[in-house]
This record gives C-alpha cells, structure tokens and sequence, in this order.
C-alpha cells in the first residue's frame, strides 16, 4: 500500500524491540467480544491512484458543473473567478499539512497570515478586532449572538426576516438547545421591516443581515442607535463579502458585531464547504469574543513574531466555562482569503464590487422586460428577488432540464412559507456573461 | 486589622465595614505572569463563596470567590493597564476589590497568616 | 591536473560566531515585512476590466466612500511574500510530526486533485438537486463507509469540525431526552477529568452540568468512581476511546452497560477512531454517538487550523434526532432532505449552511478507497505498532506515565526531568532545534507535564529511528544535570526563538495600524 512504509521486516523487528509476538497483542485491552478477526465486510480493498481518479470522475460526470453552463445562483455562496496563484498558495505543503499553530517558533508562516488576515477583515468590516475565522458565515451568526447573549447577560435575540433561511435556522437550533429566545421576523421580500419597535429591555441582539437575502441594501444606522439606547448589540450579517468593496461597511453603521461568510474571495464553491467565517466586533468585547486569535509579540531576540493569545476564553483552558467550544476553524481557507484579497488590493477589490453590481444590475434590467417577470427590489449588490407569474421551483428544473442553472427558488429554502413560492433569487457576479444572460432571457421566455 | 486568607488564597483585611480582597504570594506565583484580571463593577451584590473576578495568566484562568457577602464599592481600575501589579505586589496595589460587608461573622471562617502559612506549607 | 585551481579558498569549519547580516536574512531564512507594509497605491495582482456603463447605482445611497486601507502589490511580490511566509512552518510535509491526539499522518495529493474536479469542486450547494446527482452519490457512498466502519445504523454529515460534531451529537441526546419527557430530570453530563476540553465545553454550552469522573492507576476510567456516579440525573457520558492517555478503555463494554442501565447514553469522542479503525468497530462496544474528525482519522489537511470536518455516527435509538440535511436515496435517484422535511422524527434542527464540508467528504472518500478495507486495518495496526516502538525505545531514558501497551499514542510524564532544571516545555524546544516538531505537551491534565507522542503510520522506521535517536540524546542531556541553561534557550534554530506571550496577552496588537507599525520599521 502506497501510504504505509512499514515492511513486514520492519514490523517484525519493531514488534521484537517491543518484545511482543504480534500486532493482535498491542490490542489485548479490547474486549474479546469486540475484537474484528478479519477485515470489516462488505467493503472493498485499496485501489491505485488512477482508479481512484476514475471513481471521482464517475461522480463529476453525474453533475453539472457551472463551468458549462449559464449560471445565477447565490443565496449565500457565490461564483467568482479565484487567482491561479491562490490554489497554488494552500497547496504548499507547509500550509497544507501544518497544524494549529500551537508552536509559534515553527509556525509563523501561519501565524503572520492570520495577523494580516484579522487585519483585512477589520479594514472591510469597519470594525476594530477579528478573530482567525469561524467554520463559516452561517456558524458564525449562531456563536454572534451567544456573544451578545454573554456581553449583555440577556437571552433573547431579535432576528430579521432578511436573514439567511440557513442562518436563521442555525439560530433557531442554538436557541432552543442553549436555551434562549430568538424571536423570528417574517420573510422580509421588499426589504421594509421595522425591527426597532419590536426592542425591548430584554433584548440582547438584533440579527440583520446586508445585502438581505433578498439581496435588499439598507443603513442600519438607525436600529444601531435604538439596540444602544436599550442596551442591545446589533449583529450586522454580510454573506456576500465581496458587498463590501462597494458599501458603507457595518462599522461605520454602528454594529457591534459583524459576521461574514468569506467564501466569495478565495474560495471556490465547493458545494457549499468548506467556507471561511469572519467575525469582527468592538475592541471592547475582545475578551467575548470566540474562537482563535493571533497577537503581536517579540521573541527573546526582541524580533517581531507572532502567537495565538488570550487563550484563556478557549475551550482548551476555559473548559467548561470557554466562550465556545469551537477548536479547529477554517485557517486554510482563510489563507485562500488573505491571499486572494491581497491580489485584489484596495483597487482590484474595489473594482470586482463595481463589476459585481454592474452585471447585476444589466441582468435586473434585462429580466424586468421579460413577460412574467418582476423585480421585487429597489436596492441591491450582485444579487436579487424576482416575481415569477408562476412558481419558482418547477421553472427553475424546466430550465435546469435545457442547462440553465438560473438561480435558488424561496421555496426551497422556506418551504412552509406558501407566500414565497413565485420568488426566484438571482445573482450575477463577474463570472457571468452576456452569452448567459442571452440564454437565460430566452429560456425564461420559454418556460413563463 | 490583620489580614485573613481563605483556603482559595484570597486574603481580605477590613477597615471599618469595607473589606479590601486580593490573592495571596502563594497564589500569584504558582499563576505566573498576570496579563488580564477582570474585576467586578462598583454597586454588584455578591455573596460568600461566589465568583466574582478572574485573574488571568497566559495559560490559565482563575476564579476568584470573595471570602465574604456585601456590595463592591470599589474595584481596582488600575490593574486593567498594570495586571503585572498582582505579581509584584499582591498584598498591595494588586488589590482586587472592595466589599463593604453584610455580615462581619462572613470572616469567622478564615485563617489569619500563622494558619495560611502553615496550610501552605501543607500543600507542597 | 590540479583540480583546485580556480578556487579561491577551501571550506573552513568553526571560525567565530556568525556575523550580523544587512538583511536580517539568514539565507534561507528571510525576514518578512507585512503585507501592509510592502504595498504601493497603483499595483495591483489583477487585471479585471472596465466595469460595464450602467445607469445609476442601485446601491440605497449606501456607497462606500473612505479608504479600506488594502495594501497594493503585484502577482509577484504575492506570490513571493507568502512562499517565504511557508518556509517558516513546519508541516508534515517535512517530517515527523509527532503531535499527540492531533493525528498528523500524511496527506496524500491525490485526495487534493479529485476535490477540484470540475463537477465537484465547482458545485453550488443550491443546484437544482436533479444537477448533482454525483455528488449525493459521493456523499452517501462516504456515509456508507462511515457506518460500515463504525458498526452505526446512520450518520449526520453536517458538521464542520469535531467540536460541532460535539455539539450535533449531544444535542442529539438531548432531543432524545426531551421526547422522553426526562431533559429537564437529566442535567448531568459525566466526563474523564483526562477529557479534551471541548467535551465539557459542548456540555455546558447545552445546560448540562459536568462532573468529572477521575482515572484509575491504569489510566482508564475508574469503573467504581463512575457508577457511583450514574443515577437518574446523568443524561450522558462522553468518553474518547481509545482514551487521551492513548489507551483502550478496557471495561467500555462494563461501562456501556452501567450507563445505558441508568437511562442515560455513551458518547463517544471519536478523536482517536484512527488507531482502531478496521479492528474495532465502536458500535460493538454500546455507543450511541460518535464524531469522526475526518482530519485525523481520513487525513484531510489540517491546513495550519482548519478546515474540518466531523460526521457523528448515531445509534438507531439517537438516529430520528439527527439535524438537517441528509441524503435520501430514492431507486437510482438521491434527493436532500432540508429543513421542513417531513419524517418519523424530530430532527434537532440545522447545525450548518448548506450539506456539509463537501470538500472534506472528497478528500476523505478518496483516503478510504485508496486504502481499501485492507489499507485501513494495516494503517490503524501500523499506527499502534509504530507508537509502541516509540515508548519501547524511549522507556529507558524517558517515564512512560502508564505500563502496558498503548494505542496509536505513547504519552510520557516529566518524571525523567526532575530536578534537572529542565521542563516539559523545555524539553519540547529543543526538540525543534533538532529538526522536529514538537510533541503535545501538558495534555492530558491528569499526567504531570505530559509528553503525549502520536508518530502516526505514516513514518518509515530508518525516520523512528533518527527521531527516537534524537529524543534519547536530548533526555540524556537533560538527565546530564549541566544543560538546563541550553534547553531553557532552545529553539535557536528555529525563524523565532521563544516568543513573549505575556506581552502579547497583556497588550494585545491584534491587527495591523499604520500608526503602531512595528518599532522595528521605525528604527
């Protein structure tokens, strides 16, 4: 087997060294009754590596890529063109198959990454510190407002109906299992809800999320000021990071804690992980905050170095009293960020968000002169809703059928919501052409 | 009056009815370097026994438990910039808080240094 | 001929300390600036077009007007910055990597490749599911593997590291527990004072209380402490096995019993999976849930933290409380069954966006099938075999904390160093200076400065030997009496020597300023 250097010459003389007959002996401690005498059954032996490439491209035939087809889909994961230089960059090895950088000594490559992706993440969001990366955008919600729930020792959050269904739904899980409130706004589909009357002296958090997942733009400068008058944290959600090279950032809006999904820079689609999860907040609630952080330091040279620091909020310390009980995060896929948006630089970011809304805004354009259909927005980034005259989810697999991947049905992400089922999300990043729209528009003629 | 320690290596000494709560020499060595103490706010009610601060070092977290009931009036600002004071000097300006006491027979339990330094000397 | 000529001088050995460099560099070694420190407003590592013309912006009057503060560099100087920034990792890329519980046994390239087929790489998660159907498929065939191995009835796929597979499963025995009517009877959760921190951790974060159960002399559970532990308040137990001290917890079957005969259930932490996997299947031993770090036991990369992934094998009693979204497979066809779906159950709810870490599923099927049924025994065996050559060779000069074989990991105390002036820590440096990673220090709690060694399969023995060499000459050094003062300035070699973490926790500099950059640029 390609994997393992042991021979049996070696193994003999490793077993003789430890004075044991055989390998059945170093599992003495298993109960007779759970020993396996053979292999497990019912499963196959090693294959070589051209068989197993085989295998892989059996399944990739089964798919559709988007690479062939016209292509709209967001909702929460979207379809850039990522450098050749960042896939080249995570595969190194001493990126790729490092641990936690635990060992700082040995480590900085990893450690200064993080410094400087913290970095960037704070520039994007307005905020003042972040940590080294949630799982994703998603998980990151859900830890935000038991962070809230922590700061302001108050357990009940407010969470609008522009969030992410997912999110919401992780939200929901968390509360009901860690035991608080979360009190669920309806589907926001015009981007018009009133969080501020439903504040209270209870309310730990507000839950937003910019663009909506309606693909809405708002200034939240104003519930900003309401949490902070009744002593709430607003959690501004961005799950299109790219937004950001474009829009007023959170901070500037007031928010106290901002999540995002980093996916969009970096990171290829995947079908839907491993992602990156940003979390920034004020330097005031460091100490609450989840998850890895790297610091500056000098080491006993008194150069500059860097190391994981206030350790002592984490599980592996904390234990039962930890923030979180998050260990491993994302730290590759944050590398593919850091280096990806390090490529893009001020101009280059700031550019691929001017292009972004461009091609959106051309294809809202072209799909509002498309008989039974209407755009449901006033504002939006890449992405937005669209009113079919009839439901979504069999449009989109009559379209699907021609290989057309034209965007997500509502339904399929609030199925018990019936007033959702016309909507279709639809996204349009610098990946999309005019080629596709071309095929899209005709499509949609053909399937209204 | 003297000062009184608790088996959790908290000391108090009480002047009038407010009561002045650090962690002892013991303590801050077998800590190490401080680098974060949280203290709690003027105007909190606490109870004897409860946690009420942390002290913090880079590989550990400590709970600190007042040894005795009361309000805090006071907690020490300064160690938010100077946590290092609690290694230099615990007894002094490593204070941690300030208790103005319920009940002063909160104390009766606690060893004075004769009896601290012999139950240390016990634990090593 | 004189095959000298031209040289200017031969090679000299000793000579005095080595001079400062202008640079700072030591030859391969290269100082390396921030990216904030090195960019130029104009360059770019783009090229993107011209925006398309538009009418106006759609954007609510909300456009960004200030600075982000990006620094500016060309696909060179990115490419340059971070290749330099790798040359200052270890990776086990490079070589023994012998870090106890964390599994860093190599990462096979092939496993990289097939992830970024187009196909599977490039899918959306919200594709119309009729345009996926190989993927479902992988994903299922993965979960197949996954309950085969494990001996378990079902799998949740969702969750993105071990500690989320915590949390999914042990919300799984709460939901359990609230359709039994007993939540709010069973607060307790019962855990080996030996536990990873994140189990208490999770158990917290879910309400339970957490008592820990200490170690018996052989470094197992003591079975008296625990059942005078279990009562109709205890909702469950979470248990690695093999166990944190590298073990196999001789009486799980004893224990299973004790706990499933007071109503509560075993949770088991499935970190160390690897050593038993194809010779153990945990359903046989009377585990209700276990997480799979697909990132120890399959290899998918560590990636210097991540990411993971962590499939909990559930029981048939834990099976209707998995979260959303799993495959179902209907005939020749598989669909996703998301949040609303109508079952025999009550779901816990969503734990994460999306199906899963689709990414790490690729990588780890293609790790399973390279093995084989075959592969997987051989590599658990070799993993045990390769562990117990190491606490051979080094019991002499160094103090195995338990007697008796051990798993896939051989775990020292700091017996060897006492009174030496040396420290686990210590010890743990020089070994970088030597060309190795260090082991896991300190962990488990229960061990007094613990040495936890893992060499994982992946190590050809002539690799065991120069490092088992390596460790006996420094334990031989640091019993010597006279090398205290070298082991306390180790790493010397290293891109860092030992770095402040007081300063950095006492002011912590989290992110880059232009107004705090480093004195050092100033000077």
């Amino acid at each position: 087997m390609r994997y393992l250097p042991l021979t049996d010459a070696d193994r003999r003389e490793m077993l003789s060294v430890i004075g044991a007959r055989s390998v059945d002996e170093l599992f003495r401690d298993v109960p007779p009754s759970a020993r396996l005498g053979a292999k497990v059954a019912g499963l196959p032996d090693h294959l070589g590596e051209l068989e197993v490439e085989r295998a892989f491209q059996a399944y990739a035939a089964k798919n559709v890529s988007p690479s062939v087809a016209p292509f709209f889909i967001g909702a929460g994961a979207y379809r850039h063109h990522v450098p050749s230089t960042v896939d080249y960059m995570i595969q190194r090895g001493e990126f790729l198959t490092s641990y936690t950088p635990y060992q700082p000594e040995v480590t900085q490559g990893t450690l200064q990454y993080l410094f400087e992706f913290q970095t960037q993440v704070t520039m994007l969001t307005g905020m003042e510190v972040a940590n080294a990366s949630m799982y994703d955008g998603s998980t990151g919600a859900a830890e935000a407002v038991l962070m809230a729930n922590r700061v302001t020792r108050r357990h009940k959050a407010l969470i609008s109906g522009g969030l992410h269904p997912h999110y919401r739904s992780i939200i929901q899980t968390t509360a009901h299992w860690e035991g608080y409130q979360a009190a669920i706004g309806k589907a926001d589909v015009e981007g018009l809800e009133d969080l501020i009357a439903g504040i209270d002296k209870e309310t730990s958090c507000v839950v937003v999320q910019n663009p909506s997942f309606f693909g809405h733009v708002r200034d939240f400068g104003k519930l900003a000021d309401a949490c902070h008058a009744a002593g709430a944290l607003l959690i501004v959600v961005v799950t299109e990071i790219v937004s950001l090279g474009l829009l007023k950032p959170p901070g500037e809006m007031g928010a106290d804690i901002v999540v995002c999904e980093g996916q969009s820079i970096g990171n290829g689609l995947g079908f839907g992980g491993p992602y990156v999860g940003l979390f920034a907040t004020r330097e005031k609630y460091m100490r609450q905050m989840p998850g890895r952080l790297c610091g500056e330091t000098v080491d006993a040279d008194g150069k500059r170095g860097f190391v994981l620091t206030l350790s002592t909020r984490e599980q592996h310390i904390r234990r039962e009293k930890a923030t979180s009980n998050i260990c491993t995060n994302a730290g590759l896929c944050a590398l593919a960020f850091t280096v990806h948006l390090t490529l893009l630089g001020e101009a280059g970011f700031k550019r691929l968000a001017e292009i972004n809304h461009a091609k959106a805004s051309t294809l809202a354009d072209r799909l509002a002169s498309v008989p039974g259909v209407q755009v449901a927005n006033d504002s939006f980034f890449n992405e937005f809703t669209v009113r079919l005259a009839k439901p979504a989810a069999p449009v989109i697999e009559a379209l699907a059928a021609k290989r057309i991947l034209a965007g997500v049905p509502v339904s399929r992400l609030l199925p018990d919501d019936p007033s959702v089922a016309d909507l279709l999300l639809l996204a349009a990043t610098e990946t999309a052409t005019d080629d596709g729209m071309d095929a899209l528009v005709a499509g949609l003629k053909e399937v209204l | 009056m003297s000062v009184k320690y608790s088996n959790e290596h908290e000391w108090i000494r009480v002047e009038g009815d407010v009561g002045t709560v650090g962690i002892s020499q013991y303590a801050q060595e077998q800590l190490g370097d401080v680098v974060f103490v949280d203290v709690p706010q003027a105007g909190r009610k606490i109870a004897k026994g409860e946690s009420v601060a942390v002290v913090e070092s880079v590989k550990a977290a400590s709970d600190i438990y007042t040894p005795a009931s009361g309000e805090v009036t006071e907690g020490n600002a300064a160690l938010a910039d100077a946590p290092g004071d609690i290694n230099a000097d615990p007894m002094g300006k490593g204070w941690i808080f300030k208790v103005k006491l319920a009940d002063p027979a909160d104390l009766d339990g606690l060893m004075d240094q004769a009896a601290y330094d012999e139950f240390v000397k016990s634990l090593s | 001929m004189d095959r000298s000529q031209g040289r200017t001088g031969g090679i000299v050995s000793g000579g005095n300390p080595a001079p400062a460099t202008f640079t700072g560099n030591r030859a391969l070694q290269i100082e390396e600036p921030l990216i904030f420190e090195m960019g130029q407003p104009g360059r770019c590592g783009v090229d993107l077009p011209e925006p398309p013309p538009t009418r106006n912006d759609r954007l609510n009057g909300l456009r960004r007007l200030g600075e982000i503060g990006l620094p500016g560099l060309s696909e060179p100087q990115v490419v340059q910055h971070y290749t330099r920034l790798s040359q200052k990792n270890y990776a086990i890329d490079m070589g023994v990597y012998p870090l106890g519980s964390c599994t860093m046994k190599h990462n096979p390239r092939i496993n990289e490749k097939v992830a970024r087929f187009a196909g599977i790489g490039d899918l959306h998660p919200l594709q119309p599911v009729s345009t996926v159907q190989g993927a479902l498929e992988l994903i299922d065939r993965l979960a197949h593997w996954l309950k085969t191995l494990t001996g378990m009835p079902a799998v949740a796929m969702s969750p993105a590291a071990g500690a989320h597979g915590e949390m999914c499963g042990m919300m799984a025995i709460a939901a359990a527990l609230e359709a039994k009517g007993e939540r709010a009877q069973r607060r307790t959760v019962l855990a080996p004072e030996s536990a990873h921190g994140t189990n208490p951790a999770t158990a917290a974060a879910l309400g339970f209380t957490v008592k820990p159960i200490p170690a018996n002399e052989a470094g197992r559970v003591d079975l008296g402490a625990l059942k005078a532990a279990l009562g109709p308040d205890v909702a469950a137990i979470m248990l690695t096995n093999p166990n944190t001290c590298g073990l196999f917890e001789s009486e799980i079957v004893e224990i299973s019993s004790a706990v499933h005969a007071a109503g509560a259930y075993f949770y088991c932490d499935g970190a160390n999976f690897n050593a038993i996997v194809g010779r153990v299947r945990p359903g046989d031993l009377g585990v209700d849930c276990m997480h799979i770090n697909l990132h120890k036991t399959f290899s998918t990369p560590h990636g210097g933290g991540g990411p993971g992934a962590g499939p909990v094998v559930l029981s048939a009693a834990l099976a209707p409380y998995a979260p959303y979204p799993w495959i179902v497979k209907n005939g020749d066809s598989w669909t996703i069954a998301e949040d609303g779906a109508r079952v025999d159950g009550q779901p816990l709810g969503r734990l994460k966006a999306f199906h899963g870490q689709m990414g790490m599923f690729t990588r780890a099927l293609a790790y399973i099938m390279s093995h084989g049924a075959d592969g997987l025994k051989q590599a658990s065996e070799d993993a045990v075999l390769s562990a117990n050559y190491v606490m051979a060779a080094l019991k002499d000069v160094m103090t195995p904390a338990f007697d008796g074989p051990c798993m896939h990991e051989a775990l020292f105390d700091d017996g060897f160093l006492k009174d030496t002036g040396v420290s686990t820590l210590d010890f743990a440096k020089a070994m970088i200076d030597e060309g190795y990673h260090p082991m896991t220090m300190y962990f488990p709690l229960v061990v007094h400065g613990a040495m936890l060694i893992e060499p994982t399969e992946s190590q050809a023995k002539e690799d065991l030997d120069l490092f088992i060499g390596a460790l006996r000459s420094l334990a031989e050094r640091a019993t010597s009496g006279k090398a205290a003062e070298d082991f306390k300035a180790a790493p010397r070699f290293a891109p860092r020597r030992r770095l402040d973490e007081t300063l950095a926790a006492r002011k912590p500099v989290l992110r880059w300023r232009p107004s705090n950059s480093f004195k050092q640029a100033a000077e």
